[in-house]
């Protein structure tokens, strides 16, 4: 029986917790974003006409989305958990009435609103440089969602392995930006000359970028089918993952 | 006859081994009563602070069993935690928020309705209410460590852990702390206490226990330990250098200094049995007109019996 007293409480110091660096959590993003709009939309985007007859402008709006949506969520997460742990407040959650389900809902659950929220100010933010259109508005929410979701819980694992900021900064500056980077965010796998076309469909962010694109556009390089299933696969196997972490008490309990 | 009640916490063979092999507590038998203070005391590393984490979730047990509440823990663990409140050691807690929402926070994440009321209560007794809005970061050492408690106590807690509540703070605070805790048991709250103070326990303690090296040396009412483990201490200082201990106090446990110059008395077993020697000793001294200039004498402390037992532990292992 979960316990929704005990995980409303985590969900809102969490949401607290953001709001106390809610400057530096918009502003940063923010001004990232428009960067990239303003250097690669209309910078480049001005000789690239259009990529699978979508405006370039327009066709980077899902990537650059993407792009905040893996590492916000994966930071806010890891940072939830990993910051009780370092400054000794794990105790009260450990000695706390409250099992995996309330941890996963109060701390995933947080890191994800604020993922859902950053990604309306990136939206609101790409209006302001591009026009777009998002042809499946529902499926595109309850995308970002799954996103968000699932990599709020890999933030969640990196926290509880992490024993120092440098270990908690590693996985999402070292494998997921470069990873969305080479993702397909700035450009169709299409573009891509072989065999480097199909080297791409080995990298994990290319599913999540293009499912994406076609809740905006109804097009892709891959199926969204497949986008979908993976997205849930790696859903399944976070959750797994902490199930064990909890049992076992790993990087938690002495 | 009236029924015994139910320890409100029982420990049977509790035994925790670290991965290294270190062995923090080794079958660790412990029964709690309801309503009573009861302070563990033992050295740095005797398995006190372990024992408080088993109870409490942060530890994972090797083996044994706990019963909190008269429902095994391990079973039942959501309930009991809603019922049990710990102050750790360490100051750990979000120093950047307030001390309001912090205790606030504390009693939501042990489930229970929010309650401005109660959290106005628990501030007020804690004289914490007029730093409610100020950010943790920014309370002097002894405020910080009020929090700690404030929070164990925004639930409501039947049971308190305080691991060494009053390590490093000032004279005053620890005096003002353990008024609380006095306050608490008058409440009905069941306090269970670690401390390297032996005063505190000899001050607040119903009932006490020593552990060392994992191992419950000794449990036993504090009264009961001080009368059957105490023991009396006079010193009677000479007005003349003595050969030899004088015949008259051949039956008493006294010893002469190397230098003659020093009768020592030890005896007694906490009843007034060493007073009352120590009177005879003096009175004999006088009759065989043995002048002595001072007497010192002292009742040995719960910190004298602490020590003779963990050093009697020691050669014993």
């Amino acid at each position: 029986m979960i316990n929704w007293r005990s995980t409303l409480a985590i969900y809102r110091n969490e949401l607290s917790r953001f709001r106390r660096t809610v400057f530096g959590s918009i502003v940063s993003p923010v001004l990232t974003t428009s960067l990239y709009f303003i250097v690669f939309g209309a910078a480049i985007g001005g000789r690239i006409n259009e990529v699978g007859g979508v405006d370039y402008g327009a066709f980077i709006v899902p990537g650059l989305l993407m792009l905040t949506l893996l590492s916000e969520s994966t930071s806010n997460a890891s940072f939830g958990i990993y910051m009780p742990k370092f400054t000794g407040a794990i105790y009260e959650l450990l000695s706390a009435p409250v099992g995996v389900a309330e941890t996963l809902l109060g701390f995933v659950g947080a890191a994800a609103t604020k993922s859902l929220i950053l990604a309306a100010i990136i939206l609101t933010t790409a209006m302001l440089f591009v026009d777009y259109t998002i042809a499946h508005p529902l499926f595109a929410l309850v995308y970002i969602m799954l996103v968000a979701a699932s990599f709020s819980l890999l933030g969640f694992i990196l926290g509880v392995w992490a024993e120092g900021f440098e270990k908690l900064q590693m996985v999402p500056l070292l494998i997921l930006t470069p990873l969305t980077f080479l993702g397909g965010t700035f450009y169709s796998i299409d573009m891509l000359p072989s065999p480097w076309d199909k080297i791409a469909l080995a990298n994990p962010i290319v599913y999540l970028v293009n499912g994406l694109r076609w809740t905006f556009y109804g097009q892709s390089d891959v199926s969204i089918g497949v986008s979908l299933g993976l997205t849930l696969a790696f859903l399944a196997i976070c959750v797994a993952v902490i199930a064990v972490i909890f049992r076992t008490g790993w990087r938690l309990r002495s | 006859m009236e029924p015994i009640p139910q320890p409100i916490l029982d420990i049977r063979g509790l035994t925790k081994v670290y991965p290294g092999g270190l062995k923090a507590l080794d079958s660790v038998d412990l029964e709690i009563r309801k309503g009573e203070i009861f302070a563990l005391l033992g050295p740095n590393g005797a398995g006190k602070t372990t024992l408080i984490g088993a109870v409490c979730g942060m530890v994972r047990v090797s083996s044994g069993t706990i019963n909190a509440f008269g429902e095994d823990l391990a079973r039942h663990w959501r309930s009991a935690r809603q019922r049990i409140g710990l102050v750790p050691q360490e100051l750990g807690f979000d120093m950047f928020d307030t001390v309001e929402r912090q205790v606030g926070y504390s009693r939501g994440l042990f489930g229970r309705a929010p309650d401005a009321n109660r959290i106005e209560e628990v501030l007020r007794s804690l004289s914490l209410w007029d730093k409610r809005g100020e950010e943790i970061r920014k309370l002097s050492g002894g405020m910080k460590r009020r929090v700690l408690i404030a929070k164990a106590l925004a639930h409501d807690p039947e049971l308190l852990f305080l691991d060494e509540p009053t390590a490093g703070v000032d004279v005053e605070l620890r005096r003002d702390m353990w008024r609380q805790i006095g306050a608490l048991r008058e409440q009905g709250v069941t306090v269970i206490l670690t401390t390297h103070y032996l005063e505190e326990a000899e001050e607040m303690a119903d009932r006490v226990g020593v552990i060392d090296k994992g191992r419950v040396l000794l449990v036993d009412e504090k009264d009961a330990m001080m009368r059957r483990l105490g023991r009396t201490e006079a010193h009677f200082a000479l007005a003349a250098q003595l050969p030899e201990l004088p015949a008259v106090l051949r039956d008493y446990p006294v010893t002469l200094s190397d230098d003659g110059r020093t009768l020592c008395y030890r005896g007694g077993d906490g009843t007034g049995k060493g007073k009352a020697e120590v009177a005879a000793v003096a009175t004999a001294l006088v009759q065989s007109g043995i002048v002595f200039t001072a007497l010192d004498q002292k009742e040995s402390s719960l910190e004298d019996i602490f020590v003779d037992l963990v050093e009697r532990q020691g050669l014993a292992a």
